[in-house]
């Protein structure tokens, strides 16, 4: 029996101030124009001002259940669908409002979504957790912990099944690394070798349980974990978009040229609590912990400033866009409160595809158990 | 018209489907290169290669969640599960993402995957390998469900289940797959939620599905014949949809009816469709609506009394003989 010298139970290593000014230089993002670079600070700021429009609708109590506010982990979405090309899907977890907007859905539709109005992007039947949009190759939104990990397999094994050169990325967060289906899919991924990039939005806690006290993990962090995988993986700095489009283009282009999956873990924080509900997320950390990564490691902030320190952009034309930002989520959610709530025959549609589709019917019988 | 078993119905079947459609692929554990655990899909890898009949490690949520999402983008997985008793440790997979995703996407997404394989006791397996989870399945808004007992309605139903748009749970039997059936070998197709009349009768309606239509046939013989009581006997073969019609017609015409599964009788099959005849046919019942499931304990493995814990055709017997 071999034994480890080193402790297990490890803290989350927080990584190297980021040098935005310096990654800007590396190979993916070099060739970006000016016009590019405002369109990530555009895409990340307004997923913030939906997100804490979305916040004041839930306290007004006009959304349901749950409501998993990504603000601190904008950069992730945005730069990593920023690098996504015409055959690449996307799926992940809960926390799925940034990606949903990052891939170009409305601030009308996922608004409306999250008041499960008919005008949602799921017709008001999915909900906050349930976000998709297909046409834009976004398969979810899903909401059990690590249960789209296999789903994210899948999506590579249709395309290398059907020989086309994309890319499944799967979001998930760090408290999904300890589940059972996680792990079945890395290993499937490197089996069959299968096109996909596994992304851990790792922002310190699994609902209120800190990394150190969930998950045991090697010197390099969740993601090397993969190496018992035989699976490549990156730690990247989630403060710096420029790092994420890097890491994440290296990764996608290993899947869509070689078929290789891979694990990328991204550090970053979460400002808000697991969900709206945890009210008492100061239980388990402290405030200054949440005001220093607020101050000195916010990726959005810190990209503003990047962009305004190396005259891409001026303060002025930084608060326009920010302030264009609010009044679409502000109108957002005008939009969501004037919607109507579906019509209650809206229950028994979408179940089947067979029951949506009449014509097409290979089943007799009955589907549904109403009385 | 020739007689093939029953493993040979659904793997002619698989192969009417694989030659069909290129988007069709054979998943599971054993199913390729070991030729199948039971046998069905002796001879596919040969026949289609290793891309088209793939053999999974023991990972079921991985491998069927992976079916699931290889369906989302057209793939048209058929998984087999070694015995339906694993699915458990897939049923997030198959519960949450298979049943759920059509839904929660407002339509957008569809999931064309059949899952199939063994779920029955009877075999000395004990009660982690007994499991007879159709009535959990076909209480899940979103899945179908199907239990063919025939070598002609398991190649029916499996090239329906194939082509079908939306996921399909298929429960076969290792005690059926030696037997054999006249099965045609010009094309055909049976529609899911479509009942079967295996014997025609006019006193009491046998109702029941999978191993136990063999039984409740037995139990139609010796009723004939020691009792001159003339049974009909209704295979349910798809459970969700199911065919109310043909069960109610049933009733309707013997006034009488015992429903039979190899079940657990609490929150069965039989609970609906005894609830179901009682509110479609009250008026024509002339007696209490019987039920035999197996016994409310798990499997036991002693082999004498497994034997008695699952529905046989004496104990149907006696159940008809009570109300008629």
């Amino acid at each position: 029996m071999t034994t480890t010298a080193t402790p297990t139970k490890r803290r989350r290593k927080k990584p190297e101030k980021a040098n935005l000014a310096k990654e800007a230089e590396l190979a993916s993002n070099r060739d970006l124009s000016d016009e590019d670079k405002i369109g990530f600070y555009d895409s990340m700021i307004r997923i913030r001002r939906f997100e804490e429009r979305s916040l004041r609708v839930y306290q007004q109590g006009k959304i349901a259940g749950f409501l998993h506010l990504y603000i601190g982990q904008e950069s992730i979405a945005v730069g990593s669908v920023s690098v996504m090309q015409e055959n690449d899907h996307i799926i992940t977890a809960y926390r799925d409002h940034g990606h949903g907007l990052a891939v170009g859905m409305t601030m009308n539709e996922c608004m409306a979504e999250l008041q499960g109005k008919a005008t949602g992007c799921s017709k008001g039947k999915g909900g906050s957790m349930h976000y998709f949009a297909t046409d834009k190759r976004f398969w979810g939104g899903h909401g059990i912990v690590g249960g789209q990990t296999p789903l994210g397999a899948g999506l590579a094994y249709a395309l290398k099944y059907k020989g086309i050169k994309g890319c499944a990325l799967c979001f998930l967060g760090d408290g999904a690394i300890n589940q059972g289906a996680y792990h079945e899919s890395l290993n499937l991924a490197a089996l069959w070798d299968l096109p996909v990039v596994f992304v851990i939005e790792n922002n310190g806690y699994s609902m209120g349980t800190s990394q150190e006290r969930s998950s045991v993990h090697p010197k390099g962090g969740l993601a090397a974990r993969a190496e018992a995988y035989n699976t490549n993986w990156a730690n990247l700095n989630g403060e710096s978009i420029f790092e994420i489009r890097e890491g994440l283009t290296e990764a996608m282009n290993l899947a869509r040229e070689k078929s290789k999956p891979s694990v990328v873990e991204i550090h970053t924080y979460r400002y808000q609590g697991h969900s709206v509900s945890d009210a008492q997320h100061k239980k388990y950390r402290t405030k200054e912990e949440i005001e220093d990564y607020r101050k000195n490691h916010d990726p959005v902030n810190l990209y503003r400033d990047y962009l305004i320190d190396s005259g891409i952009l001026t303060a002025e034309k930084a608060k326009e866009i920010d302030n264009a930002a609010k009044t679409e989520a502000d109108q957002s959610a005008k939009f969501a409160e004037e919607s109507p709530f579906p019509a209650e025959e809206e229950i028994l549609k979408d179940v089947y595809w067979e029951e949506d589709n009449p014509d097409q019917k290979v089943s007799e019988g009955r589907i549904f158990f109403n009385d | 018209m020739p007689e093939i078993t029953y493993r040979q119905a659904l793997r002619d079947g698989m192969t009417d489907e694989l030659e069909r459609d290129e988007n069709v692929v054979i998943i599971g554990e054993e199913v390729a290169q070991f030729n199948g655990a039971y046998k069905v899909t002796e001879g596919l890898l040969a026949k289609f290669g290793p891309k088209r009949i793939v053999d999974a490690p023991i990972s079921e949520a991985g491998f069927i969640g992976m079916g699931i999402g290889a369906s989302m983008l057209g793939i048209r997985p058929v998984m087999e599960l070694m015995f339906w008793s694993f699915a458990y440790v897939a049923w997030d997979q198959m519960i949450n993402n298979a049943a759920n995703v059509r839904y929660m996407s407002g339509g957008q997404i569809n999931v064309p995957i059949v899952i199939r394989g063994p779920a029955n006791g009877g075999t000395g397996v004990g009660a982690t390998h007994s499991h007879t989870p159709e009535n959990l399945v076909a209480s899940t808004p979103g899945l179908k469900v199907v239990f063919p007992s025939t070598p002609y309605d398991a190649k029916g139903l499996i090239k329906t289940a194939i082509r079908d748009n939306d996921p399909v749970y298929v429960m076969e039997s290792t005690i059926l797959y030696n037997d054999t059936g006249a099965v045609p070998e010009e094309e055909y197709l049976i529609p899911l939620g479509k009942a079967d009349i295996k014997r025609e009768g006019t006193d009491i309606s046998l109702i029941a599905h999978g191993p136990s239509v063999k039984e409740c046939l037995k139990a139609a013989e010796i009723l004939a014949e020691e009792h001159e009581i003339n049974a009909e006997v209704v295979d349910i073969r798809s459970i969700r949809p199911l065919d109310e019609e043909t069960i109610i017609n049933s009733v309707k015409k013997t006034n009488r009816a015992v429903l039979v599964e190899e079940n657990k009788p609490f929150c069965g099959v039989g609970a609906q469709v005894a609830y179901m005849i009682q509110y479609q046919a009250f008026d024509y019942l002339d007696a209490p609506i019987q039920r035999i499931s197996a016994i409310d304990a798990p499997a036991i493995y002693s082999p004498p009394l497994e034997k008695k814990q699952l529905p046989k055709a004496d104990a149907i017997v006696k159940k008809a003989l009570e109300i008629c």
